[in-house]
């Protein structure tokens, strides 16, 4: 079966086979669950304190600026400029869909999840879920959706069980509904049953984690937003949790938007997904149309990991040729400087 | 199910939330109730202190003076009880790392705020209550003369002015992620100094005395010393209930908006998600 995949103005033609997740999604998809269009948020470095002093300070001492390479001066970097996490993003993801967002560490994938959970406020452009907008109306955004961070975030005194009462109460449900389906839930991701009562410190990490997933799993979220949810895990949890991601779609047709650093996970379980780089969208498309972009090694057709690697990798090494011709430059400024003071400065004397 | 049903889940998990945490952190608990006892008893202690001090036994009436302190320590015990768990309620979520998992779920704040109050309304009371079964049990306290029902309303509705007070206090461990608890200990230091907790205001200069008239904690120690120390009846102490009932009416939702302006700058800066 052949599908065009129309994404970013290219066109690329993609095999896939009946029954896969590709043919499976199609089918399924055709209302937008969440609309992400131009958004751009940045954040302001923090101000130390009495930075204003420190500032004055210093303009009336010595200039704001240092030598470069040929001895000329250059102003140095503005330490305080905004930090733009998200640049100018814009992306849909249909209804029932499986849509991943890859990128390195600092890309803007857990800034785009926050703000679509309504914990930040975007600086422009617009996200809708479900049709309603985030900064306008959260409550009902909200209510449509739940969230799983790579940290797993719990009162630690607590015990999974009064942990997730608690956040299930904020959802609205009762106390007798909470603790059945707290109990299938976790024994659903594996965990045992004296473990629901005892309190979330004494638990391992991939355990957490499995608590965070029944924690957002327990409100029937129509759009999940799961951040790195597998970090941590060991390959058996780790394949537990994809398991029931997959359920989640193809039993109640739930949007899941995941961010991961796993790119088999991404493969696998992907329908589309979106490379983030510095804030920027840098290519979005389904894993195997990704694939086409990175040559081919000894014939064989790249993996997403080695698609990921030629679209950021290639960005970082011309950062690193920068940092590299920065600091050939201050090596020399110094070099300069030392043979001018050792011009200046008498010969030590011999102490025998 | 309606709007209500799911308000009341909704105060109903931070009341059964928070009772859990104090059932888990027992130990602290326990800590902080000898600690409360013994700082209360050391302050009413001074009354007797004043006796041997001065050598003055018939000028000075040490009864009354350890009951005026007693007064003094258990009203402020019940009132920084409701401020700080209120005031606490961002930083315990920042400390625990919960507080995007609370404040993105779909609830108003003032259903928040309410579930948060209810139940620093009822610890206080307890823990009250049992720092004063611990200082009967030292004291000899003459209470036969005083009009305990009194003392209690006018405790209670002194704690909506301080619930008012409180909320919005509670918005600078959201400003300030790093130092925003430290500085709500300014606001309770100031109010202890200026609310006649041990001494009468009259003491104070002149514009600490401006300060004490502003301040909720001044009518509710003068309105429980005076149902308890004179016996008053409950229709006369009306004269220092309508200013906190008014203090309670305008800062509460003046709280509710202040804070509301806070969780958006935080929104905006990104200041939700960072440890202090």
């Amino acid at each position: 079966m052949k599908k065009s995949n129309k994404q970013n103005g290219t066109t690329k033609k993609v095999t896939t086979q009946p029954g896969t997740k590709v043919e499976r999604s199609v089918k399924k998809m055709d209302k937008n669950a969440i609309v992400v269009n131009q958004v751009y948020k940045k954040f302001s470095k923090p101000k130390a304190a009495f930075t204003w002093l420190i500032e004055l300070f210093k303009k009336n001492t010595k200039d704001d600026a240092s030598l470069n390479g040929n001895g000329a001066k250059e102003p140095k970097e503005d330490r305080k400029a905004p930090t733009v996490a998200v640049d100018r993003v814009s992306f849909t993801v249909k209804e029932g869909e499986i849509f991943g967002v890859l990128g390195p560490n600092g890309s803007g994938k857990s800034t785009l999840i926050r703000l679509m959970a309504t914990l930040l406020l975007p600086d422009d452009g617009s996200i809708t879920i479900m049709g309603h907008d985030p900064v306008k109306d959260p409550i009902t955004v909200q209510q449509l959706i739940n969230r799983v961070s790579v940290e797993a975030s719990f009162f630690k005194k607590l015990s999974p069980m009064e942990n997730l009462i608690y956040g299930a109460r904020l959802y609205g449900m009762n106390g007798k509904e909470i603790r059945k389906r707290v109990v299938d839930i976790l024994t659903r991701l594996g965990l045992e049953k004296r473990n629901i009562f005892n309190p979330m410190e004494e638990m391992s990490r991939g355990m957490q984690q499995k608590v965070a997933i029944a924690r957002a799993l327990l409100s029937r979220p129509r759009v999940l937003l799961l951040d790195e949810p597998t970090t941590g895990l060991d390959p058996v949890s780790k394949r537990e949790v994809q398991a029931v991601v997959r359920e989640l779609q193809e039993q109640d047709n739930t949007t899941i938007l995941l961010t991961t650093h796993d790119m088999n996970e991404a493969e696998i379980l992907c329908d589309r997904v979106a490379i983030l780089h510095k804030g920027k969208l840098i290519a979005l498309d389904t894993p195997e149309a990704l694939k086409q972009l990175a040559p081919r090694s000894n014939g064989h057709l790249p993996s997403l990991e080695d698609v990921f690697i030629h679209l950021t990798g290639d960005k970082l090494k011309e950062e690193q040729k920068e940092d590299l011709e920065a600091a050939q430059a201050l090596v020399k400024a110094f070099a300069k400087e030392n043979e001018a003071k050792e011009k200046t400065t008498a010969p030590a004397p011999e102490l025998n | 199910m309606t709007t209500s049903i799911q308000n009341i889940q909704a105060m109903y998990a931070f009341i059964e939330r928070n009772a859990n945490l104090v059932k888990r952190y027992w130990g602290w608990e326990l800590v902080w109730m000898i600690y409360s006892i013994a700082n209360s008893l050391s302050v009413s202690f001074i009354g007797l202190g004043m006796e041997a001090l001065t050598g003055q036994e018939a000028a000075i009436d040490g009864s009354f003076l350890v009951l005026y302190l007693v007064i003094g320590t258990l009203v402020w015990r019940y009132l920084t009880t409701i401020f700080y768990w209120i005031t606490e309620v961002i930083s315990i979520e920042r400390w625990e790392g919960t507080i995007e998992y609370t404040l993105m779920a779909p609830i108003r704040r003032g259903v928040h705020m309410a579930g948060q109050t209810i139940f620093a309304t009822v610890y206080g009371l307890i823990f009250t209550g049992v720092v004063l079964i611990a200082t009967t049990l030292i004291f000899d306290l003459d209470l036969s003369t005083a009009n305990i029902g009194g003392g209690i309303v006018m405790l209670i509705a002194g704690s909506l002015s301080f619930i008012g007070i409180s909320i919005m206090v509670s918005i600078l461990p959201l400003l300030f992620p790093e130092r925003g608890e430290q500085m709500t200990h300014i606001v309770i230091a100031i109010l202890l100094l200026v609310s006649g907790v041990y001494y009468p205001i009259e003491v104070l200069p002149n514009i600490l005395q401006k300060l004490g008239v502003v301040s909720p904690a001044t009518y509710v120690l003068n309105g429980v010393r005076e149902a308890l120390l004179d016996g008053t009846a409950t229709v006369h102490l009306w004269q220092y209930i309508w200013p906190v009932l008014i203090m309670g009416v305008i800062l509460i939702p003046a709280g509710l908006w202040v804070f509301s302006l806070a969780e958006r700058y935080a929104k905006r800066n990104g200041k939700l998600a960072r440890n202090g």
